[in-house]
């Protein structure tokens, strides 16, 4: 085939599109992931029961604020990924500041009190089921934004797949922190953290997979 | 090209800069549904995406009979995948993220030990131009076949004989957005065919 008729086939009655559309669809992919994770979480494990206690509930806003930091930063890199060459204008390691400053918090919190009371703090109640259900939680999400991103076009599909990733992390941890029964700054550093790295680690391995154009 | 001296860098950079405009102007009317503006401005990447893509076929020891068939397959992902370009941004590094992206993407698929693809700046795209065309290894004619009849009609009349939609679906004694939604369909499997076609 000649160029020039590959040309001439495109562009015979042209249909306008939409730019803003990628922005749409990974809104709406996001929000539903939010939506269905949440009512997953509260189905499956139900809420806290003692949430009418003003401190678990302000526990509760602590847990739920620094995986939603998590997510909108990281939202706001992984839009900008979906469009070709936007990785070149993004600051990826951005998207680790919500983890070092709760980390250093966490760190504060540990040196203040007695080093008896370390394994408490970081361990805490049912340490294996947060690990585990965060990323379990993020799936739906997960698959909510690969949809989405597949619509547009990323050309650096690592990156853009440990962003979903972190993103759905986020997302799985705001629905778990509904359920979770632990309130400490130590164990949301180090087990969210660590969930939502993983989450981050697993959507950099599969992103050249599912995201190929 | 060598560039020596600040001046002719100076001029050089003007050129480049008055190319960008005037093909994202071309892309901001083609995006508003301008047919007209929008064949210029794939006529006019086409050009600069031939020689960019013959020379970095020569630099990784490819045959240059490749170049036409990654060209048409840069020009159908820069058409199927348009409402990426955000119009507040520039056009040539969207540009060429795409034609990156569908090198790495060839060469990936034809020398799976490939480790290096030469990474520069985005203004090479515009700044070498090749009109040269060759034919691609695909024929249209064979690739339209293998479609399902109702959407080869569709692209054969809306696209090829360039019937207006409301034509189109009269022939076809289909509504309107069946047919819209049947090139749609046609022209994302044509992409998937030659590119399939390409990786033999």
């Amino acid at each position: 085939m000649k160029t020039e008729q590959l040309i001439d086939l495109l562009s015979t009655n042209l249909e306008p599109v939409d730019t803003q559309k990628v922005v749409r669809s990974l809104s709406i992919a996001t929000v539903a992931g939010l939506v269905l994770a949440s009512l997953i979480c509260i189905v499956t494990l139900g809420m806290r029961p003692d949430l009418n206690n003003p401190g678990v509930l302000g526990f509760l806003f602590i847990k739920v604020g620094f995986a939603a930091v998590v997510s909108i930063l990281g939202w706001r890199l992984l839009l900008k990924h979906t469009r070709p060459g936007g990785e070149n204008h993004s600051r990826i390691f951005s998207a680790g500041a919500p983890f070092v400053a709760l980390l250093a918090l966490a760190a504060l919190n540990l040196i203040l009190v007695p080093a008896s009371h370390w394994g408490q703090l970081l361990a805490g109640e049912r340490l294996l089921q947060c690990v585990l259900s965060i990323p379990i939680m993020a799936v739906v999400p997960f698959a909510a934004i690969v949809w989405a991103v597949r619509n547009a076009a990323p050309t650096n599909l690592l990156r853009t797949g440990a962003l979903a990733g972190l993103v759905a992390g986020g997302i799985g941890a705001m629905a778990y922190a509904l359920h979770c029964p632990n309130d400490s700054l130590p164990f949301v550093a180090f087990w969210y953290g660590g969930a939502i790295v993983l989450c981050t680690l697993a959507g950099a391995a599969l992103g050249p997979r599912l995201l190929r154009w | 090209m060598l560039v020596n001296g600040k001046s002719s860098n100076h001029e050089l950079m003007k050129a480049e800069n008055a190319k960008e405009t005037s093909l994202r102007a071309l892309m901001i009317a083609g995006l508003g549904g301008d047919g007209a503006a929008y064949g210029t401005l794939l006529s006019e990447l086409s050009v600069h995406l031939r020689a960019y893509y013959r020379g970095k076929l020569v630099r990784a020891g490819r045959e240059t009979e490749e170049t036409e068939d990654l060209v048409q397959e840069a020009l159908i992902a820069v058409h199927t995948r348009r409402h990426t370009y955000d119009p507040t941004r520039l056009l040539t590094p969207w540009v060429y993220a795409i034609a990156r992206y569908k090198l790495i993407d060839h060469l990936r698929r034809h020398q799976p030990t490939l480790k290096n693809v030469p990474i520069e700046d985005a203004p090479e795209i515009i700044a070498a131009d090749d009109s040269r065309a060759a034919d691609s290894h695909f024929d249209l004619n064979k690739v339209l076949a293998r479609l399902p009849d109702k959407i080869r009609l569709a692209v054969q009349y809306v696209k090829i004989d360039g019937l207006s939609v409301v034509e189109a679906a009269a022939r076809c004694g289909i509504s309107e957005s069946a047919v819209k939604m049947n090139v749609h369909r046609g022209l994302k499997q044509l992409r998937a065919m030659i590119s399939r076609e390409n990786s033999r």
